[in-house]
């Protein structure tokens, strides 16, 4: 505010017209799209919880849960909750698409980030974003169709539905995101690192792995950990990829089955309120709360750094 | 659901609510997806029968079916299993009364790969290869060098544990208590077993006989070891010689009455049966069919 007083103008600032009103529903709407995020968070967990919520009061024993298993949810006589080959089968695919995607996305983020310029840039930015808009049905279709045959000839494996074809597949599947961020984190380490580096006679290749790479560590971490929250959470594909067997691995040429595959396959035909239903709903809190964990620690490790 | 069934039902289901909806009875059929594809074909055929009736068809598994007829949503649920005793309590909870038709019989084909030199399993050996920790994991245990199947695995072929299939089988081969092995691989329909067992010589499956193809091999069946054994066959399960039939199930709520009266008996007669039969599934008895 300018000190010359007197010479203010006569404005009602406190008019109410139409363009006031506009303003006002605008804002409104555009807090209701801002919170809409938690709400449906929080209502999609009430949601889950109420629905397994009779299966955690009544069927489920913490032992048998995690420990056994066996999952026979269906036998009349003597029904069997264990997810721990569930938790197994997820894990193991999961693990191996990690060791596929990392070494992938990190090149891929170095590449683009430090060396690529122009042109080759853009594109290879969109192409890699365009690698992440492939639906996963169709991933799960390469499994089932390209990747299944081919590692049948390759290996000698009496089937291809495994944890090395699911494993790729979700690498490939995670390997975009999980490059972007990488690429963010390299972008977010200030250029005088870089040129503090080179003025100290550092070649390329050690002023990124010496100085960059450690200075972005976090954000990289942070693009694993989003990685594997994919990983987990990934239904179609692996449902298609992995052979569908409720088995604990004892290689990577062994048949799994992934805790979302489950409650997939078999929720549509299970009868609403039953036991069976229920206990797949107590998969999906489990799953709920092992991917909010998971996002949650990246999400956090992410925005560390860019404060620092 | 394929696409072919789905439009049937909506070209099934518009008819229903065709123009002269007010002098039509509607009557509702829900249930089994082993049955959907013979209803369809019943309701479609029925419209020359009787053009002042028309019938609804939808699938959705045994389970939708039964649940439906349990809250009295349908006239005629189709089941291939069944009801359990907790359904038939439910249902007379709620007033319905719920009454069982037999309208045919379906054989579960024992599927290997067409490299697969066996000819014929006994339900023991079906067993061992079946059962938790059974004993049979190698195609040398049964005696067999499968060619192409270098690891001598059996590779075990299942359905997802919700299915009739799943259900019947079970029961039938495993006996009341058993429980299937630790790592089958578990199918979501018929189709995605015989084409996974098509492709796998390792492999070994079951799944119904009208979902056979040329390229694939199906096991002759025995009761004993090394007994005379039955192969699946519309006429070996309608005669039930075959010994792992499973008869196909329509339920009414209470003695059919009417329009429902008269299309179970026409369901049940030899127009009705040779639908079924040449569908691929087994008729109640003996029919001749042109």
């Amino acid at each position: 505010m300018s000190s010359v007083a007197g010479k203010t103008p006569n404005i009602d600032f406190d008019r109410r017209n139409l363009d006031w009103y506009i303003d006002k529903l605008v804002q409104f709407l555009v807090f209701i799209g801002g919170i809409s995020a938690i709400v449906f968070v929080i209502g999609i967990f009430i949601f889950i919880t109420i629905e397994g919520f009779g299966f955690l009061l009544e069927g489920f024993s913490f032992k048998e849960f995690f420990l056994s298993p066996y999952w026979e949810p269906s036998d009349e006589d003597a029904p069997e909750f264990g997810i721990l080959a569930l938790v197994a089968g997820t894990a193991s695919v999961t693990g191996l698409a990690m060791l596929v995607a990392i070494p992938f996305s990190l090149g891929a983020a170095i590449y683009v980030g430090e060396f690529a310029t122009g042109k080759t840039r853009e594109y290879l930015k969109i192409l890699v974003e365009l690698l992440a808009a492939i639906p996963s049905v169709v991933w799960g279709f390469i499994g089932l169709s390209i990747m299944n045959p081919l590692i049948i000839d390759l290996f000698d494996v009496p089937v291809g539905l495994n944890v090395l074809n699911a494993g790729v597949i979700l690498g490939l599947m995670a390997a975009p995101i999980m490059t972007s961020i990488a690429e963010d984190a390299l972008k977010a380490v200030p250029d005088r690192y870089r040129e503090a580096a080179e003025a100290l006679g550092a070649t390329r290749w050690q002023v990124i792995f010496k100085t960059v790479i450690p200075a972005a560590k976090n954000g990289l971490l942070g693009a694993v950990l989003l990685g594997v929250g994919r990983g987990f959470g990934e239904t179609m594909a692996v449902l298609m990829a992995t052979g569908h067997a409720v088995n604990i691995p004892g290689s990577v040429f062994d048949s799994v089955r992934a805790l979302t595959a489950t409650i997939a396959a078999e929720l549509g035909e299970t009868a609403v309120g039953s036991e069976h239903y229920q206990a797949l709903f107590t998969i999906g809190i489990f799953l709920f709360l092992i991917t909010f964990v998971i996002n949650l620690t990246a999400d956090l490790i992410v925005r560390g750094i860019r404060k620092q | 659901m394929n696409l072919k069934q789905f439009v049937m039902i909506l070209v099934t289901v518009s008819a229903a609510c065709g123009v002269n909806a007010a002098d039509r009875t509607v009557i509702q059929n829900k249930g089994s997806d082993t049955l959907v594809n013979v209803a369809q074909a019943w309701a479609e055929k029925y419209r020359d029968v009787d053009a002042s009736v028309a019938v609804a068809v939808s699938g959705g598994g045994s389970g939708t079916g039964i649940a439906a007829m349990i809250n009295g949503t349908v006239d005629i649920a189709n089941a291939s299993r069944k009801m359990k005793k907790k359904e038939l309590k439910n249902a007379k909870k709620k007033g319905q009364n719920p009454m069982e038709h037999v309208v045919g019989y379906d054989a579960l084909a024992v599927f290997i790969n067409s490299a697969n030199p066996a000819n014929q399993l006994s339900f023991n050996q079906l067993k061992d290869i079946y059962i938790r920790d059974g004993k049979a994991t190698k195609w040398s245990d049964l005696g067999l060098k499968v060619p192409g199947c270098g690891s001598d695995k059996i590779v075990v072929v299942s359905r997802q544990n919700n299915s009739g299939t799943y259900a019947y089988f079970k029961k039938a081969v495993l006996g009341k208590r058993g429980k299937f092995r630790q790592g089958t691989l578990d199918m979501h329909g018929s189709k995605d077993v015989v084409d996974l067992v098509e492709k796998t010589p390792c492999a070994i499956g079951y799944s119904g006989l009208a979902y056979a193809t040329d390229h694939i091999k199906m096991a002759c069946i025995s009761k004993e070891d090394g007994g005379d054994c039955v192969n699946p066959s519309v006429k070996t399960a309608s005669d039930r010689s075959y010994p792992v039939a499973r008869p196909l199930f329509m339920y009414t709520n209470g003695e059919p009455q009417g329009a429902i009266k008269k299309y179970m008996d026409w369901i049940k007669s030899d127009a009705g049966q040779c639908i079924l039969s040449d569908k691929g599934y087994a008729p109640m008895r003996d029919v001749s069919c042109k």
